[in-house]
């Protein structure tokens, strides 16, 4: 009779115990693995403000962003009617070239192939645009991929203009 | 013969306390008392008074940092959380006033540029020999962590500062040396650093010397340990929440002890009990309980 | 120590178990009886555990930070405390972490000599747990140097420029420490790969005297051995599971009193300044729990004295089963030694306090007359009180506390057969 209310009884006891033991330990490991997410010097060099002022029509630029190569260019009307005439059925991964800039003398792409990685040579390949040495992948003057195994086009990072000469990537 | 060395031990023991107490007393080291005030990060409930903060910063910038460094700070930390929390505008105009060398650019040149809030906050000498030789062969310290690295922490400094005082008769004070009632050894190479109205606080808080001192203080303590209040308000909810499972685990190491005592233990005690009772009582007949 | 053979209930079980017995340890772990008078002072194995892990853990997530160069270290630490996620937190557990767990194990030691944990058949316990303590001596001891702090360098100068008091090899091997002709980069690059394993030989140690333990079963406050058949035990689970657990929360609660309101408290000023070869700092002190140490090294005049007293102190507790020759084991009984263990309780702290003090003047007079105390209690004073001791009567187990009293069972035999005169034993 009283054992029933008693294991009752008991058995919120220990249920109350073991769940703020649990609230406990789940509070004290979250520090243990955040610390290995980025630390905030890290994140502080999570953007890269870049002065494009003195690049000149048909130069890229490459800087270095969060370790990764971005390329900036700046392109000759040729470039852009090129990019923006293209069928986008043609494409292995359709995207249209409007999509892919803001401003479409200014092409900001992550310079890494995406295929397995490598980094593209500039103003060679097919379309004399981005050609990837490692498996012959051949990108086009919007970055696109045209020919060879990169399933994707070149990536388009988060970026802005902060003026007319500064682009703020990330 | 080992009861009367256990004494004499005894006598031993009481006169070696009571040396060791007079001794404390009248110690070589005098007890200096430092120059009381109260701080808002003090206590367990302490957090930073940002005005003071952003005070503080400006004393430094335009008192110490023409001879101290404070190279473990980045401008992005005067906008973080539990500090002076400039705006993202202030701490960059801050930052863009001091430049720091960058490259080697495409050329293979190096070249300077404004710093950015990543950067780290600009050392008035380039190396620590280059410091020392500007300042009469004492090195004025970095400041990142002075104030966890004095004795007595910010009432230390702030004492300090404000400890300079006329060298007594007799004391012999060599050229570029100061006294300094604070200082161990009371002889400091750096000059009275405070003056009234040496800074125009932006905010218009009149600037005395103690003013100064604390705010100045203040920044530095917060400089060694910025994240203080963030550790308070932690500890807090971590005393909190223990003090709850420290309760319940209690109770609940009472239950689960009080097992012992369970029907089937004192079941197992009484049928002894009975059992010799009414061994005996069948003996006898008499009442069992006159054999207590 | 025979015990049932476990069997598990599921076949898997059963197949598992047969080839790795690791479902019969976890068993024998549970149901390990346990005397049922210990105290709270035998919670400290369970604390120690505890901290143990707590070390190795932080301290394998600071490792992940950390640059072990002497360029570097001392930036590395800021960047961890400023930086890195939590980082000022777990620097804090793990510094303060290191103070919590000496203090238990001196708990833990100074238990075992009070209760004759030291005695026979413990010996190996007692032994293992001094090495387990030496090897936490040395790694806190290269942790220490690690930040790379005025103190840091200095007291690890101090330290290894002592083995050159060892005739004829002495400078060799301080240069073989060193990795040079003073503490520098090599240094520091060996004693952080030492300081990240001797954690590992230390759990490895701490399983072998758990081994040890089990064999015997644990001492109790009477010293008594208990009966297993008598009631006199209870399994660790959950009776001590939750009692460690309880006595570990408390002790968690000062630990973390430490580590968000008084965090450098226990440490020493001088080393948030970067070590500086050409600056002596006034007064070098090692931390806290090597003080008494230090106060037996500097009060010896000769420096080759100071280091073989030094290292002897800690060489004749080993001895200590040996030279402890009473045949009773609980302090509880012992009214002499339980008062000449006091005064050593009391020695040892004044030695931790002289330890921080200038060797001048009076300090060095107390610490000589506290290290000569020292060494009398176990060399003398142990021995002869195991021969001439007058103990207190023993009781006979630990259910009856003291001989005299019978117990009611007892007293019904006795005076049911003085009535009659027949055998007692019939009435069970």
């Amino acid at each position: 009779m009283s054992k029933k209310i008693h294991s009752k009884r008991r058995s919120f006891l220990f249920t109350a115990t073991y769940t703020i033991g649990a609230v406990g330990l789940g509070a004290t490991i979250w520090p243990l693995v955040d610390q290995m997410n980025p630390d905030s010097s890290v994140k502080s060099l999570s953007t890269t403000e870049v002065n494009v002022g003195n690049i000149e029509p048909g130069k890229t630029l490459t800087v270095l962003w969060r370790g990764k190569p971005i390329f900036i260019r700046r392109r000759t009307k040729k470039e852009i009617d090129e990019a923006a005439k293209v069928d986008l059925k043609d494409l292995i991964d359709p995207e249209k070239d409007s999509d892919r800039t803001k401003n479409p003398e200014w092409l900001v792409m992550i310079g890494i192939c995406t295929h397995l990685g490598c980094v593209p040579l500039g103003g060679k390949g097919e379309y004399k645009a981005w050609f990837c040495p490692c498996h012959g992948s051949h990108y086009d003057t919007s970055g696109r991929i045209r020919k060879g195994p990169a399933p994707k086009n070149l990536e388009i990072p988060k970026y802005e203009f902060v003026d007319n000469n500064t682009i703020k990537i990330g | 013969m080992l009861i009367r060395l256990n004494n004499l031990l005894v006598k031993v023991f009481f006169i070696v306390f009571v040396i060791i107490i007079s001794g404390s007393a009248n110690s070589e080291e005098k007890k200096i008392e430092f120059i009381k005030n109260n701080w808002s990060f003090e206590g367990i409930f302490g957090t930073f008074n940002r005005a003071s903060l952003q005070r503080g910063y400006q004393v430094y910038q335009e008192v110490c940092s023409g001879c101290h460094s404070i190279q473990h700070l980045s401008y992005r930390n005067l906008v973080e959380k539990g500090g002076p929390e400039f705006t993202l505008d202030e701490a960059k105009s801050i930052a863009e006033q001091f430049e720091i060398l960058d490259g080697p650019n495409d050329d293979g040149e190096m070249f300077t540029r404004p710093r950015r809030l990543s950067d780290k906050f600009a050392n008035p000498f380039p190396n620590v020999q280059t410091a020392t030789a500007a300042n009469g062969g004492a090195y004025p310290p970095d400041m990142s962590v002075l104030v966890k690295a004095r004795k007595g922490e910010w009432n230390y400094i702030y004492s300090l500062l404000l400890g300079y005082e006329e060298a007594p008769a007799g004391h012999e004070l060599d050229e570029g040396v100061y006294y300094n009632k604070y200082m161990p050894g009371n002889k400091i190479m750096m000059s009275k650093p405070l003056f009234e109205g040496a800074v125009e606080y932006a905010d218009g808080t009149q600037a005395t010397e103690t003013q100064m001192a604390k705010d100045v203080t203040t920044f530095l303590t917060w400089a060694a340990e910025p994240h203080l209040e963030a550790r308070h308000k932690m500890g807090f909810k971590v005393f909190i929440f223990l003090i709850i499972l420290l309760t319940l685990v209690y109770f609940s190491k009472q239950k689960v002890w009080s097992r012992l005592d369970s029907k089937e233990n004192s079941d197992q005690k009484e049928e002894t009990f009975d059992k010799v009772e009414k061994a005996v009582t069948e003996y006898e007949g008499e009442d069992p309980k006159t054999f207590k | 120590m025979s015990e049932e053979k476990y069997v598990p209930k599921s076949k898997l079980a059963r197949w598992f178990d047969s080839r790795l017995p690791l479902l019969s340890l976890s068993h024998h772990l549970t149901e390990y009886p346990t005397p049922k008078n210990l105290n709270y002072w035998w919670t400290f194995g369970g604390i120690l555990t505890f901290f143990l892990i707590a070390q190795i853990v932080t301290g394998i997530i600071l490792a992940m930070h950390y640059v072990a160069n002497t360029d570097l270290a001392f930036d590395s630490i800021e960047h961890i405390m400023r930086n890195v996620n939590y980082g000022w937190l777990i620097r804090y557990a793990h510094a303060n972490g290191s103070s919590m767990f000496f203090l238990a194990v001196y708990i833990h030691i100074f238990r075992g000599l009070y209760y004759g944990s030291h005695k026979p058949p413990r010996e190996m316990i007692w032994i293992t747990g001094l090495i387990i303590y030496l090897l936490m001596m040395s790694t806190a001891f290269m942790g220490y140097t690690l930040p790379w702090g005025q103190m840091s360098f200095w007291a690890a100068t101090v330290v290894s420029n002592l083995f050159g008091a060892i005739p004829l090899v002495g400078e060799n091997i301080t240069a073989w420490l060193w990795g040079g002709y003073s503490l520098g980069n090599p240094t520091l690059n060996r004693f952080y790969s030492l300081h990240y394993l001797f954690p590992f030989l230390i759990f490895a140690l701490v399983v072998l005297h758990i081994w040890a333990l089990h064999v015997p079963g644990n001492n109790n406050p009477i010293g008594i051995d208990v009966k297993k058949n008598r009631n006199e035990t209870m399994s660790f689970h959950p009776y001590m599971v939750m009692k460690d657990l309880l006595a570990m929360l408390v002790f968690i609660l000062i630990f973390l009193g430490f580590v968000f309101y008084a965090p450098n408290f226990l440490g020493h000023p001088d080393n948030y300044i970067p070590a500086n070869p050409l600056v002596t700092p006034a007064h070098i002190v090692p931390e806290w729990y090597l003080l008494p140490f230090y106060a037996i090294l500097r009060a010896i005049p000769s420096k080759l004295g100071g280091v073989i007293f030094m290292f002897a102190s800690i060489f004749i507790l080993v001895l200590l089963p040996w030279l402890d020759t009473s045949k009773v084991r609980s302090a509880v009984f012992r009214p002499l030694y339980k008062k000449f263990y006091w005064v050593l309780v009391v020695m040892v702290i004044l030695l931790a306090y002289l330890g921080a003090k200038p060797p001048e003047g009076i300090y060095v007079i107390l610490a000589r007359i506290a290290t000569a105390y020292y060494f009398i209690h176990f060399l003398i004073i142990l021995p002869l009180l195991g021969r001439y001791e007058k103990t207190s009567p023993l009781p006979t187990s630990i259910s009856d506390p003291v001989l005299d009293k019978l117990s009611i069972v007892d007293k019904f035999k006795k005076t049911a057969a003085e009535y009659e005169g027949e055998n007692v034993d019939t009435f069970k």
